[in-house]
């Protein structure tokens, strides 16, 4: 597994709303990285360019593990429009493809934002777009780019237009600070949601990509609340007796499995319908059962339960009926999430004194240890269901990283921000 | 931190017996926890009928009951030593009608946060029910778990997750 390892690092800044990040890239030895030239998009407006949107892409398509863009030192060439390429100079230079284009200023805060992406080798363009933007919308309109380049280039969606939610905790004056947090996949354009001296757990997206539930312990209590990102309302959704916990939306968003404790403090898995409130119980055993989960077709609820002894992944039918075991290998395995295309089941599991992020096939039940610390959380998926990204506790903090399901390119993500943990992959954002 | 101070409690083991007698104070005859194992049987028919005690260390800050009670690791069994302790909680609360307290379950920060809620609140409940069982009501005491979330140490060794399998016992009113 090692000798696969693709470990670069990425140091944000965090103070300032908009962070600059730094990419520190190391190579230690990897997967082969395909040559490609992203050449400084063209500008025709008044004043300085918004955004270097060629940069963008070239970051993008670099933090893939995937592609190693050229430096601009060594462009023989810096066309911006498919009339000025010459094919002769790029091969010369052994890049497989070109990324072109240009920003044009269409009125006071409009822009038209279009690339191109050539073949090298078969001398004709893959593929051509042109999107309009505004100053906030051109960092999107670059990640979306990038998205349509990866796809061209490697088959898979690219997840560039995508964003993260994390939680942080910082030691502040003798106070626990907790904050919900949201960032772009790259860890620019960070937003805190929501901050407080209690603990903040367990935010989960909703499918539509617009809210988030989440656990807070204001008042020494657990509930479970959901946050519209854009307003900021939020409204509180589980507050029973007991433990609130584990929220997880359905695939149609209406409805969250979650985990209820009681008095007695049995925890069992319950199905919240959002809207009515009334809720249905879907486990009964005296065990732990928590960390539920829904299989994308919307039919099962993932969940963990000790009721063997340990900790193991059972999955019910999200109508309720009996529970069967899902995982049967090694003495701990926890917080079970699908892949959006269904394929594959990531877990925490326990290897060899390691608590490890592994993915188990669902239909060969083969399982893959996929990350190499010893205190691995929280894993999930990308919603092109090719990356997950994870806590990892490399020291006294908590710090993510990103590893693609075959476990050949793995990252990390490194915030300068005290403790962070549980981060959550975004849907694909639909508009 | 400093309010999640371990309370420190100096322990001299004692030698003579007849020290111990004098210094231990005597375990609540209705203390279910202390009729453990085959204890119970005297009609002395055999040496099975009695099994191994252990020694008693000497507690000289009884007078203040520890709030903090530790659980091994993976487990929500209270340990022998700490039975007393919440017992005398239970008892407290028994007697006082007008107490409550919320007992604050927590975990080490090894495995799954959620799963560790489920532990913490295990813990809790461990705790819970050793003080009904000591006449406290059910409406005296809520708990709450907070799991890893709010470690008393910090560290990625055993000594700090031995200070955070816990339950803080907080009186509320």
């Amino acid at each position: 597994m090692r000798k696969f390892l693709v470990n670069f690092s990425l140091i944000m800044t965090f103070l300032t709303g908009v962070a600059q990040a730094e990419l520190d890239i190391v190579i230690t030895e990897g997967i082969k990285r395909r040559p490609i030239a992203v050449v400084p998009f063209g500008w025709e407006g008044t004043g300085g360019m918004p955004l270097d949107v060629a940069q963008v892409i070239g970051d993008d398509l670099t933090r893939s593990g995937r592609f190693a863009p050229i430096p601009e030192d060594d462009m023989l060439q810096k066309p911006t429009s498919g009339v000025e390429m010459d094919f002769d100079d790029w091969s010369i230079l052994g890049v497989e493809a070109v990324v072109i284009g240009r920003i044009t200023q269409t009125g006071e805060n409009a822009y038209s934002v279009e690339f191109r992406l050539f073949d090298v080798f078969g001398r004709d363009q893959l593929v051509g777009y042109r999107m309009p933007a505004s100053r906030g919308t051109m960092r999107r309109a670059a990640h979306r780019a990038a998205d349509m380049i990866y796809e061209k280039l490697t088959g898979i969606k690219g997840v560039f237009d995508t964003k993260v939610a994390y939680v942080t905790a910082e030691q502040r004056s003798g106070d626990r600070l907790y904050s919900l947090m949201v960032s772009d996949q790259d860890g620019e354009n960070e937003h805190k949601i929501m901050e407080s001296n209690d603990p903040i757990m367990s935010p989960a997206w909703s499918p539509d990509s617009r809210r988030l539930a989440y656990v807070s312990f204001e008042g020494n209590r657990s509930s479970i609340f959901i946050q519209t990102l854009r307003s900021g309302n939020r409204i509180q959704v589980s507050s029973r007796p007991g433990i609130n916990g584990a929220p997880a939306f359905s695939p149609d968003g209406r409805k969250l499995v979650l985990t209820l404790g009681g008095l007695d403090g049995n925890l069992d898995i319950h199905v919240l319908d959002v809207n009515s409130r009334q809720t249905q119980r879907l486990t009964t055993h005296r065990s732990i059962d928590t960390e539920g989960s829904w299989s994308p077709d919307g039919r099962y609820i993932y969940f963990t339960s000790d009721r063997s002894g340990g900790p193991q992944i059972y999955r019910v039918s999200a109508t309720g009926g009996t529970p069967e075991r899902v995982t049967f290998e090694g003495s701990y395995n926890a917080r079970p999430r699908l892949s959006p295309d269904g394929e594959k089941l990531a877990m925490v599991h326990l290897d060899r004194g390691n608590y490890r992020i592994a993915v188990m096939d669902v239909k060969r039940k083969d399982l893959l240890v996929l990350s190499a610390g010893n205190q691995d959380e929280s894993p999930s998926f990308a919603p092109n269901s090719d990356t997950l990204i994870y806590a990892t506790r490399p020291g006294r903090n908590g710090v993510l990283e990103s590893v693609t399901a075959d476990g050949l390119i793995r990252q990390r993500l490194a915030s300068g921000q005290g403790d962070v943990r549980e981060p959550v992959w975004s849907p694909f954002q639909r508009f | 931190m400093s309010k999640y101070k371990l309370l420190v409690i100096s322990v001299f083991f004692v030698l003579l017996a007849a020290c111990a007698s004098q210094d231990v104070p005597d375990p609540d005859p209705t203390d279910t926890s202390y009729a453990s194992a085959g204890g119970a049987d005297t009609d002395g028919m055999g040496d099975s009928g009695l099994d191994d005690g252990e020694f008693v260390d000497y507690d000289p800050s009884a007078g203040e009951l520890s709030n903090i009670i530790y659980f091994d690791f993976d487990s929500y069994e209270l340990r022998p030593d700490d039975a007393e302790i919440v017992a005398r909680h239970g008892r407290q609360l028994a007697e006082n009608s007008g107490l409550s307290i919320r007992l604050e379950g927590h975990a080490d920060e090894r495995g799954s946060r959620e799963y560790n809620i489920g532990l913490g609140e295990r813990r809790a409940q461990t705790v819970r029910r050793v003080m009904m069982i000591q006449g406290a009501s059910a409406s005296q005491i809520a708990t709450v778990s907070f799991g890893e979330e709010r470690p008393a140490a910090f560290g990625s060794n055993e000594d700090a997750w031995s200070q955070n399998r816990r339950v803080e016992v907080k009186y509320t009113n």
